[in-house]
């Protein structure tokens, strides 16, 4: 009755057990389907970096029609909102008050300096936040090209020699922040409900004495780690088409590349997670220790050094090692690619290989902290 | 001779340990032995005797550092899984999992054990009848009773007849009642499938049931028998006094405990005191030490022989484990005898009800508790003694009735009340990685006491309970623990102490001097009150009460409780196991006249 013969015996009662246990520990189970929904909706609306509609003041101290002009391009952007006032010094006021984000004011003599080919308009804006300050100085950029551009074209004059540049964007062409943060997104909440959700499992085990009358039968270390990880991969799976369909339909970031792949990279990375946190468990056999490491070494590096707001090359030579060594910096470049460029195999062969090795690495480690053994 | 295979064939075997201040101990240190294969073999010993790792060992939970060790012939180092497939262990914490019914964790470890369809249902049948759980399969394990559960333990233990069993402290923290029926099981399965049983323990009537048992001290074997053989190492030096009229027994036993150059061991049993005698003390010694009281030999128990091989080995090694007990500074204080019978009642309880929802854990209890008294609060595991214990403390509002502790009535002036009582819980309750001195100054402060008045109060308790006030809570041995909980209790002189289940996981050595703390406390006109499981210490009480599913069944002193109980109850055992059943048996009875 025991060694191999009994193994599909054995496992089946454990893993009859885990699911019971994880059906009536309300708890654990809210934070397994609620808290993915809380992160989508947390992220994906609160955390944009597109400025829409941002006042602006616009001192217009030259009335010409051209000048005017000017301001009705300013008025046409949907990123804009320009506020008449009277005077620079009311600009500055608002500006203080935080009432603006910016300051466009046309000089007096503008009209007659753009009519000798040198007008300038003057842009001052919040460097207090960065983000909004680089985003009014480009929408103000573009609305005043439109305006000269028009300009030139009623006077029918072909743009004098000089250079213009011609941008485009490539994969996010709204150049859209939704579009790059939403499959990060998946990345976070694969990490953070599969190793929070086992973290405690093996630990709970240890603090509750079970796990020394479980050691004591036929039961093999393997049989533990897998009868622990099947009904979290469950929930995992069903988190995974939560994100996506909120990806495409709350979202609308288009899916270029195959579906099946992202959903198989996504188990591939689940299962990594729910290891992570089921070695922590093992290793430190304390509820406690185990959900801060599980949050201290899963969900932070992954929210700040995969990848899924900053790009890893801007950052110091020991922190882009660091973020390479993260299991989640692989997917979240895969899960970018797949999403938004589309199914490039190179990518999706190496980041694969690497999230396997890890899954492998992890069950061999996590195998080990469940040695029957008490000393 | 073609004996068969031993069971267990220990030799030179050595586990060491760090200590926690870092310096290695051996646990188990260069134990040999041998168990006989068919019998029921007991490992007796006080805490800290390794008795558990010696288990752990045997289960292949841990790797000894020298020595051999073979379990049912296979050489556990080599091959536990080997070992652990034919034996089942029931740990000191048995692991339910709580979130499971009983019958789900009845399944888990048969599953596990791969006990076949057919062979389970006759199986559990048997188990749930002889654990009486057969109407409570449903309920989930976390709402069993601590007795209920450790009977489940079992249950799931045995859900296959093993080639060998251990049992590691089963009845630890299990009424007297519960208790009973682990070992009928145990009996029945012994006699039915001739089971190999090792089972470790600090009860020497369990003990007595073995057929061979080892002694052990802190990880040394001191010695090996049958019960009997090992009684006869206490022939001709155990007594039995009889206190003359009036004296409480407690005062006899003190005096002789007093003495330990001339006295091994002195227990109050049944109104009378067993004592031990030291090899080299003659009779005309101890007529000196008991001028006015009778004493004659009587037959030794194992307990006795127990207590001798335990006292043999502390002197021996000159470091003395369990330190001494602080009584005559305590009894100094309260300046000379005062009666426990004062007029007026420190307690006064009437008709105290406490209800959580449709459950009545206390149904109309009263009684009173008058000063210097020491009252004992006994009962089945889930009786009502800890909700009970909890609203004389002020801890939990009463639902009905009348409560006054120290002249205050606990409804309207619970704040002043708990300022004249001490408590000490079951649980050490003191912060772990605070010095001795360091928990005694903020529990002088939580109590309000500041100052030179606060300097005072902290010397003489460091003086009193004989502490180091330098020493790290954490790592001090439970017998330690306890004194240092109790210094804390009683530094703002309370007129009350309470104590929850003060013994529980503390070694018979400890025991005494803890008791003889308390009788020097309560001579000195502090009030106790004080809930155990240990039977024999009911001895020690002035005044017992019996709770049972909430109800108040005796209330006495041990005499008349051992008198209601019915003639041959000679030992409180037995008086409580009587009276907890007939309180049953008429609770059913009103029930159907109902």
């Amino acid at each position: 009755m025991s060694g191999r013969s009994g193994f599909h015996t054995r496992l089946i009662a454990l893993t009859r057990k885990e699911t019971r246990q994880l059906l009536r520990d309300r708890s654990n189970l809210l934070v397994g389907l609620l808290l993915p929904f809380a992160l989508i909706l947390l992220f994906g609306y609160g955390l944009s970096f597109d400025v829409e509609n941002a006042p602006v003041a616009v001192v217009l101290e030259d009335r010409s029609p051209g000048a005017r002009d000017i301001v009705a391009g300013l008025d046409g952007s949907p990123y804009l909102a320009p506020v008449m006032v009277a005077s620079m010094a009311d600009a500055e006021a608002l500006m203080r008050a935080r009432k603006v984000d910016g300051i466009v004011r046309l000089p007096v003599d503008f009209s007659a300096a753009r009519a000798a080919g040198d007008g300038r308009v003057q842009l001052i804006v919040n460097g207090a936040d960065s983000t909004t300050a680089t985003a009014i100085e480009g929408y103000v950029n573009g609305a005043l090209q439109t305006a000269s551009l028009h300009a030139a074209d009623r006077a029918g004059v072909g743009a004098r020699g000089g250079v213009t540049l011609v941008q485009r964007t490539w994969f996010n062409e709204a150049g859209n922040s939704r579009w790059y943060l939403v499959p990060g997104l998946l990345v976070l909440v694969m990490t953070l409900i599969g190793a929070f959700l086992t973290s405690l499992l093996i630990a709970r085990e240890w603090e509750r004495g079970t796990l020394e009358s479980l050691f004591v039968t036929p039961v093999r270390p393997t049989e533990i780690v897998l009868s622990k990880l099947a009904p979290y991969a469950v929930i995992g799976a069903i988190d995974v088409v939560i994100c996506l369909i909120c990806a495409r339909f709350m979202f609308d970031v288009p899916i270029r590349g195959s579906l099946l792949l992202i959903i198989f990279a996504s188990l591939l990375y689940l299962i990594v997670s729910l290891l992570l946190g089921l070695f922590i468990s093992g290793a430190t056999r304390n509820q406690f220790a185990a959900s801060q490491m599980a949050l201290l070494a899963s969900f932070m590096p992954a929210m700040m050094l995969s990848g899924f707001v900053f790009d890893l090359r801007n950052v110091p030579l020991a922190i882009q090692i660091i973020a390479q060594a993260l299991p989640a910096t692989h997917f979240m470049q895969l899960v970018k690619t797949l999403f938004l460029a589309g199914t490039i195999w190179p990518i999706v062969i190496k980041s694969c290989a690497i999230l396997a090795a890890y899954a492998v690495l992890l069950a061999v480690l996590t195998r080990r902290t469940l040695a029957k053994r008490l000393d | 001779m073609s004996a068969p295979d031993p069971t267990v064939a220990i030799q030179g075997l050595i586990k060491r340990f760090d200590a926690p201040d870092g310096t290695p101990f051996d646990a188990v240190d260069a134990v040999s032995l041998t168990v006989r294969a068919g019998e029921l073999t007991a490992l007796v010993g006080p805490d800290g005797a390794g008795k558990t790792s010696l288990m752990r060992m045997m289960a292949g939970l841990l790797s000894p550092d020298a020595g051999t060790l073979s379990v049912l012939g296979i050489d556990v180092r080599a091959d536990p899984q080997s070992v652990q497939d034919r034996i089942s262990y029931m740990p000191q914490r048995f692991g339910l999992y709580e979130d499971l019914s009983v019958q789900e964790n009845l399944d888990l470890y048969a599953d596990l054990h791969g006990v076949p369809q057919a062979v389970r249902r006759e199986r559990f049948g048997r188990m749930l009848e002889m654990t009486d759980m057969a109407r409570f399969t449903a309920r989930p394990a976390g709402k069993l009773s601590g007795g209920m559960k450790q009977k489940l333990g079992l249950a799931c233990t045995l859900v296959r007849s093993p080639d060998l069993l251990l049992l590691d402290e089963p009845s630890v923290g299990v009424d007297p009642l519960s208790r009973r029926d682990l070992w009928k099981i145990i009996e029945q399965l012994i006699a039915d499938e001739r089971l190999s049983v090792i089972v470790s323990t600090a009860y020497m009537d369990e003990a007595e049931r073995c057929a061979q048992v080892f002694v052990l001290n802190r990880g040394r074997l001191l010695a090996e028998g049958s019960p009997e053989a090992l009684r006869r190492r206490a022939e001709g030096l155990t007594y039995v006094a009889e206190p003359v009229a009036g004296l409480p027994p407690r005062d006899v036993q003190a005096r002789l405990i007093d003495d330990p150059g001339s006295i091994v061991d002195a227990v109050p049993k049944g109104g009378r005191i067993w004592f031990i005698r030291r090899p080299e003390t003659d009779e005309a010694a101890l007529r000196a030490l008991l001028p006015d009281t009778r004493f004659a030999p009587r037959a030794p128990e194992l307990e006795d022989a127990f207590m001798l091989l335990l006292h043999a080995h502390e002197d021996g090694d000159g470091t003395g484990g369990t330190g001494t007990p602080a009584h005559e500074a305590a009894g100094r204080d309260g300046g000379g005898d005062i009666q426990a019978d004062d007029d007026a009642p420190v307690i006064v309880v009437r008709d105290l009800v406490r209800r959580f929802g449709d459950f009545t854990a206390v149904a109309s209890t009263s009684f009173d508790v008058h000063r210097g008294e020491i009252f004992g609060l006994l009962g089945p595991n889930g009786a009502g003694k800890t909700t009970t214990f909890r609203m004389l403390c002020g801890l939990l509002p009463a639902t009905s009735g009348h409560l006054e502790v120290a002249g205050r009535d606990l409804r309207t002036a619970r704040a002043q009340a708990r300022a004249r009582i001490g408590y000490v819980s079951q649980k050490f309750a003191l912060y772990a990685n605070l010095s001795v001195r360091e928990n005694l100054d903020f529990f002088a402060g939580a109590y309000g006491l500041s100052g030179a008045r606060a300097q005072d109060r902290i010397g003489a308790v460091i003086d009193q309970f004989q502490l180091d006030p330098r020493a790290p809570s954490g790592i001090l041995p439970t017998g330690y623990k306890q004194r240092l909980a109790m210094a804390a209790g009683l530094l703002h002189e309370p007129e009350i102490l309470f104590l929850d289940e003060p013994t529980s996981g503390i070694d018979p050595l400890a025991r005494r001097a803890f008791w003889r703390t308390i009788t020097a406390l309560a001579r000195s006109g502090v009030t106790i009150v004080v809930t155990t499981h240990f039977m024999e210490e009911a001895e020690y009480c002035d005044r017992i009460a019996i709770q049972d599913a909430g109800r108040m069944l005796a209330l006495g002193t041990p005499a008349e409780v051992r008198a209601q109980a019915g003639g041959d109850a000679a030992d409180m055992n037995a008086a409580f196991i009587a009276i907890v059943e007939q309180g049953r048996v008429d609770d059913r009875q009103d029930r159907h006249a109902a």
